[in-house]
Formats: structure tokens, C-alpha cells, sequence
């Protein structure tokens, strides 16, 4: 979760997050004709952004797409947002008392 | 620029064979489809129904690839787009350390339901990460 903050903390990376809200899937060219940054700026924050999981690169032929990824947003999300949604906590008890009655029955754990 | 994809990689603590389980089981199609769930054999060519709390089925759409527990690729007829060309679900499950690295790709997609698909699997997808990082809880504590 610290490579997801530490990706955040910088205006230009959260800028190339907001273009690829926009548009989703872009290549290296494409989000640089949005942004007043260096090629290589560019390429060093998506580095970035890639190993905090934010950014996954999907490749499309000889094409390098950039998505981003919700899921650590997500994560973080449930960890401290998710504590006050009480239907998913309802769901969750469910799924325990569940899990725990199966694995009574076949004898695991 | 192409058309709409949704793209979520999460990397979850469990093994293989329980998330690609977990992703085929009842439980999980039934959460992401809400009222309804999906009933496919997961064989390749093996149609994809959709079955409606009335019990009524329909297709939906066909397994295109599946080779368990790495990958399933299934076409798939979002509901706000019928008569177009189906949409397509690609699952893939790598093994990453301690963990698994799920990457789910939905291409073929329109912007309406590519927002649509989004919101649905993001919830789905992190209600599965939770649910199965409980079970090894549990059964650490078991």
C-alpha cells in the first residue's frame, strides 16, 4: 500500500491517471500530446504507477496500451470505507459461518 | 481508438485452484449478476446461460478458452447491448509469490456498458479478494 501512496503523492502521476479516466488504453505517444511533460517523464512516472499496480500494460500487436486499475483504489477503499457498510459486513458474517460450516463437514482445516 | 475495455489485475493470497474455483462456482456469478447467475459447464463451446430467479435460462454467450486453473475467456452479451457483437470476459490466474495475479480483461465493449461491467466487476472482484483471504484466515485459525 505504500508504492499506491507514494504513487499518488505526485500531481503529474495523478494527471496521467485523470487522462487515462478519460481514455482508457493509451500508448506512450498518446498520453504525451496530452501532457506538458517529457517523453521520458512520462516513461518514469508510468514505471511508477505500473509497480504501485495502478497502470497495467496490456499489448495489442506490436502496440503497448496503458489501462488503469482500480483495484488498489479499491483496496484501500475497503479497508477503512467499507468498515461503515454494514450489509457487506452482514454478507461477510454470512459467508464465514458458511466456509465454517463446510469445512466442519469435509474434515479440513 | 478502440473500443472500450475494462481492465482490473488484483493480486490476491490464495492458491490457483481455489480462485479459479471461486470464479467458476455459482456463488461469484450469482454475486456479479445480482438477481440472476450463470450456468456454463466451463468446457469450450459450451454455452453460457443466464438463469433468472424464475429458473427461466438464457444464452448469453460461450466459453471460448478454458484451461483450468490459468485461463477462461468466455463471449458475453451485455444486457443493454443486444444485436451487436457480443462482448468478451478474459480471466487469467499467474501464480506471483505468495500469491495469486488475477487479470481480468472485458473487451468489445460500448462506453454504456463498459461503465456498466466496471462498476460490477470492481465490486466483485474485491468481495471475491476478501472472501477467499477470509477462508485462509480461517483456516489458519481452524
Amino acid at each position: 500500500m505504500d508504492a499506491v501512496f507514494k504513487a499518488l503523492a505526485d500531481p503529474s502521476r495523478r494527471k496521467l491517471l485523470d487522462q487515462l479516466y478519460l481514455h482508457n488504453g493509451q500508448t506512450l505517444g498518446e498520453l504525451c500530446e496530452h501532457l506538458e511533460m517529457t517523453r521520458q517523464a512520462v516513461t518514469k512516472h508510468l514505471a511508477l504507477l505500473e509497480s504501485a499496480n495502478l497502470v497495467v500494460i496490456i499489448w495489442q500487436g506490436r502496440e503497448k496500451l496503458h489501462y488503469l486499475n482500480s483495484a488498489p483504489i479499491q483496496d484501500i477503499c475497503d479497508r477503512w470505507l467499507s468498515k461503515y457498510a454494514r450489509h457487506q459486513l452482514d454478507a461477510l458474517s454470512t459467508l464465514k459461518r458458511t466456509l465454517e460450516e463446510h469445512t466442519r463437514e469435509t474434515g479440513h482445516g | 481508438m478502440d473500443k472500450p475495455t475494462f481492465v482490473y489485475v488484483t493480486y490476491i493470497a490464495t492458491t490457483l485452484e481455489q480462485l479459479w474455483n471461486a470464479l467458476t462456482s455459482e456463488t461469484f456469478t450469482q454475486q456479479y449478476w445480482q438477481e440472476a447467475q450463470l450456468q456454463p459447464d466451463w468446457q469450450v463451446g459450451s454455452s453460457v446461460q443466464q438463469i433468472n430467479s424464475d429458473g427461466e435460462s438464457e444464452d448469453i454467450g460461450e466459453v471460448l478458452q478454458s484451461e483450468p486453473p490459468h485461463r477462461l475467456t468466455y463471449s458475453l452479451q451485455m444486457p443493454d447491448a443486444i444485436g451487436v457483437q457480443p462482448s468478451r470476459v478474459r480471466f487469467e490466474l499467474q501464480q506471483s509469490g505468495a500469491t495469486v495475479k488475477l487479470t481480468l480483461i472485458h473487451d468489445r465493449l460500448d462506453t454504456q456498458s463498459c461503465m456498466h461491467a466496471s462498476g460490477r466487476w470492481t465490486s466483485s472482484l474485491s468481495d471475491l479478494k476478501r472472501l477467499l483471504e477470509l477462508t485462509k484466515g480461517l483456516a489458519l485459525v481452524a
